[in-house]
């Protein structure tokens, strides 16, 4: 086998020259957007993460009705929020109401049963309060994402750029926001947002969070101006506008990319915080958080309450995180992949063909 | 003999796993080096040189794999036991990387890290350490030993950076000194001084010295035998003097061919009349550069009084050490850094004070061809799109006929047209300047900077670099400004040379008249520091140089 790549070495072309020749191997022919899919696609976990983000978003967002406009798409769920069943008392532990009925043990039980997550206080089907629940707060992830991201990069684009009295002015407006803590704010606006409803929340959250974002921006931006190719646009007679959006942001946008759904993971979690302490999102809306702080009292008595609210906070999270962790892993060049257990063996089994 | 020999390589093969293949970087390697004596592996990059080397103290990343056999000392350094490994590195076989700055640790002073190296290897107080570190640095000549002993690596000069490493490595006055391209960094009168140190101090120690570069002006100077790598392969092995005067391998004969020779091009006479002179491409008058202060930094003064003319069709060089301002010339000449006094004009065109809008004008009249390969194109863009960037942005062609001038470029310079769609991180370094000397002679212009276009080319891609430049001016005829530190190269192109130091012109002249019979202190220096790639007329260089200094 070695003898095999030997040849193949010496027949075939090598693109990179240099002392990266043999590194480079991995990369031939391949656009810098194949490499990064490629890279990221090889991460397992933000590869599953991926999958379940995909999937769960999908779940949440049909089963219940939508309304797009004037067009109504019915959900695939038979219960809605404003109905009211009659509650359940039957094949409750302790003498409680509204216990899940979905059951996972094999037999006459298994399957969803009427109300798989169960029933709050008053009757109400908790599967459809948890998914309604869910999409407010996927739809304060995004909303905060955007803005946060948009914010951000361009606060971050200009102050790098231009540098000099511009980016001091920037940055001290990034130091004066990063010093007033982001849950004391978010809860005195929360408090009056509250009123005009959870998107004005999402605003407003997006709006205090894109500070870190700014900092990473501003510090690629520098960077990138330096490089030879920024001169080399210049020279060729490129407007600053072209130099900032055409040959520094594409390079910066990795960067920009990772940190946007490490801002979306905390975001969701911000948000269940504020509802928890009723500054978020507020009655008769719903959010996880709100649902969480609602039933706060019967923890011990009714746990399903937690759970299905809390699991679906969890695996959001956690999902968004592992994909940017997956994205930065595959916009990192540094990162290159370790020799697995797996390629040992392989090439133990290659040397013995070989011989 | 075998006995004798420090080190004794043997069937020495490193191969490195990338993704499910076993690639080979070094093949079937057989070396002796004996103490006293410098045995040079040459090669270009990527031939394993340094790959060899690292091999040497298993200090190869974790997918390499090593076979063969390495005595140091008649002692098995192969898949040795880490204890043995650690005791053998830095006392018996000791490194000197190319880079000083990143080989030192900027952390702590330069006499700390000798004592280190000093004491994890030797039983010895802290005082004593301190009086060796000191002994060492005296030996290699850093001035004023008693103060620069605590000083930190960034308080230092490159060259007396790549001295303390030096007296680093010899502390524990190692049987063998690595040296992996100790002077590729360096300015050629530093590159001189630090090979008189390591030549003096292998005779004085008895050392055996490993010399990896590329450069054969430093191989010619400092070698008793050299061994030719290509691709992993040792293509040739034998004595200086057969190597360079009796080369029996193709590969070397090509190699020693594409080696730049400084006074070795015939007379190259000047496109137009001395007494005639056409109206000048690029005029600087009185030209004094500034870099504003910043903070606590004060304003830093690049170029003084700077005075050149370049006129249609010609290649003037522009020479100097690393910080004598030569770059700062090429971009203050193409609008890139404001002036601070003086004028400058471009085919007639003042622009000493020009706007943006005014500077866009004499864009089209202009290119640069930067250093850097890997940093001069924008890895996101396809490599057709960087050279149609200024054509697109002149508003001389659009679509299908910008695509069309974007291939003819492309012939132009000898790339494939298919090369349209690639990324730069597929090209090799030469490939990449090719491709930044396409993007510049889009505009067919006037002038060309090219700022060391060749300092980050493997001898041969240089000579071919070199040719298609000169092919490409016959052919176009644009005036070039080529700055360069490499006196060899611009005696292959250059019909005048200006010399610089310390942002001062110190003397422009004929090609000839430079080279042959320079005036200035300064430049008699530089010419005479420069290694030619003979061994027996090196030495002649040598002693006359040394003979200058005193």
């Amino acid at each position: 086998m070695k003898l095999f790549g030997r040849k193949e070495q010496a027949t075939g072309e090598i693109l990179a020259g240099g002392e990266n020749a043999i590194a480079n191997k991995e990369v031939e022919g391949l656009s810098q957007g194949q490499i990064v899919r490629r890279r990221f696609f090889h991460h397992r976990a933000a590869v599953i993460a991926l999958i379940t983000l995909g999937s769960l978003i999908l779940f949440v967002m049909t089963s219940l009705d939508s309304k797009i406009g004037p067009i109504r798409i019915p959900g695939w769920w038979k219960w809605t929020v404003e109905d009211i069943p009659e509650l359940r008392y039957e094949d409750c532990p302790g003498g409680t109401t509204g216990c899940p009925t979905l059951s996972l043990k094999p037999g006459s039980s298994f399957g969803l049963g009427t109300h798989p997550f169960g029933q709050d206080d008053i009757g109400r089907d908790y599967f459809a309060l948890v998914m309604n629940g869910a999409r407010r707060s996927l739809m304060i992830m995004f909303v905060i994402g955007a803005v946060a991201g948009f914010i951000g990069v361009v606060v971050g684009s200009i102050s790098g750029f231009y540098g000099k009295k511009i980016d001091a002015v920037l940055m001290r407006l990034v130091d004066f926001i990063q010093t007033v803590p982001t849950i004391i704010i978010a809860a005195v606006i929360g408090k009056a947002a509250g009123k005009v409803g959870p998107l004005y929340l999402a605003l407003f959250l997006g709006i205090l969070g894109w500070t870190g974002l700014a900092r990473l921006v501003r510090a690629q931006f520098l960077q990138l101006r330096e490089m030879e190719f920024v001169d080399a646009a210049r020279v060729a007679g490129a407007s600053n506008l072209r130099i900032a959006f055409k040959h520094i942001l594409p390079n910066a946008v990795g960067q920009i990319i990772v940190s946007v759904t490490l801002i979306m993971a905390g975001a969701i979690l911000t948000e269940t915080a504020l509802s928890y302490l009723g500054f978020g999102v507020v009655a008769p809306d719903v959010s996880l958080g709100l649902l969480i702080s609602q039933y706060e009292s019967s923890f011990t008595t009714r746990p399903w309450l937690f759970w299905w609210p809390g699991f679906f906070i969890i695996s959001i999270a956690l999902c968004v995180n592992f994909i940017g962790d997956g994205l930065r892993d595959a916009f990192d060049p540094r990162q290159r992949r370790r020799i697995t257990k797996k390629d040992r063996e392989q090439a133990k089994l290659q040397v013995k063909a070989g011989e | 003999m075998t006995e004798k020999n420090v080190l004794q390589i043997s069937n020495f093969n490193v191969d490195f796993w990338v993704d499910g293949v076993w690639y080979p970087a070094v093949i079937d390697m057989n070396l002796g080096l004996a103490a006293g004596k410098v045995t040079a592996i040459v090669g270009e990059s990527g031939s394993g040189k340094s790959t060899t080397a690292l091999g040497l103290m298993s200090l190869l990343a974790s997918n390499a794999r090593m076979q063969g056999s390495i005595l140091v000392k008649g002692e098995e350094m192969l898949n040795a036991k880490s204890a043995v490994l650690r005791e053998f590195r830095g006392k018996e076989v000791a490194y000197i990387f190319q880079e000083p700055m990143t080989a030192l640790n900027p952390l702590f002073t330069i006499g700390y890290q000798i004592v280190e190296t000093l004491r994890n290897h030797f039983d010895m107080g802290p005082k004593e350490a301190h009086a060796r570190a000191l002994e060492l640095i005296t030996m290699v000549d850093i001035p004023d030993p008693e103060k620069s002993i605590l000083k930190y690596p960034h308080q230092l000069s490159g060259g007396q950076r790549q001295r303390a490493m030096i007296a680093q490595a010899l502390a524990c006055d190692p049987a063998l000194l690595v040296a992996d391209e100790p002077t590729t960094a360096l300015d050629v009168t530093v590159q001189a001084e630090i090979l008189d140190l390591m030549r003096g101090l292998k005779d004085k120690l008895n050392s055996a010295i490993l010399l990896i570069t590329h450069d054969m002006g430093v191989v010619a100077d400092m070698a008793d035998e050299i061994l030719v790598m290509k691709d992993g392969i040792t293509v040739e092995k034998g004595t200086a003097d057969q190597i360079f005067n009796k080369p029996q391998h193709p590969y070397t004969q090509q190699l020693l061919g594409a080696v730049p020779m400084l006074g070795s091009t015939k007379k190259r006479p000047l496109p137009y009349k001395e007494d005639a002179k056409p109206a000048p491409v690029l005029k600087l008058t009185d030209v004094t550069v500034e870099y504003p202060k910043r903070g606590r930094q004060p304003a830093f003064t690049a170029v003084k009084n700077f005075n050149l003319e370049i006129y249609p069709g010609e290649i003037v060089g522009l020479v100097g050490e690393s910080g004598s301002g030569k770059t700062t010339v090429g971009r203050a000449s193409i609008g890139l850094l404001p002036i601070k006094e003086g004028s400058l004009e471009i085919v007639g065109k003042d622009i000493s004070h020009a706007t943006q809008k005014e500077l866009f004008t004499i864009r089209r009249h202009t290119g640069i061809v930067f250093q850097d390969p890997a940093s001069s194109l924008n890895p996101r863009l396809p490599i057709g799109e960087s050279i149609g960037e200024p054509l697109l942005l002149a508003g001389l062609a659009k679509g299908a006929d910008l695509a069309h001038k974007v291939e003819e470029l492309l012939d132009q310079v000898e790339l494939p047209r298919s090369y349209r769609n690639r990324y730069p991180h597929e090209l090799s370094g030469g490939q990449r300047q090719r491709v930044g000397i396409a993007r510049a002679l889009a505009l067919t212009p006037d002038l060309l900077i090219a700022d060391e276009p060749t300092s980050a080319l493997d001898v041969s891609v240089q000579a071919r670099f070199l040719e298609l430049l000169q092919e490409l001016q016959g052919k176009l005829n644009f005036a070039c400004l080529f700055i360069s530190h490499d006196l060899a190269v611009v005696d292959i192109l250059c019909h005048r040379i200006a010399v610089m130091q310390n942002g001062f012109l110190v003397e422009v002249g004929d090609r000839d008249q430079i080279l042959k019979n320079p005036k200035n202190e300064y430049t008699k220096r530089l010419i005479s520091a420069v290694p030619v790639p003979d061994p027996a007329e090196q030495r002649i260089r040598r002693e006359a140089r040394l003979a200058l200094k005193k």
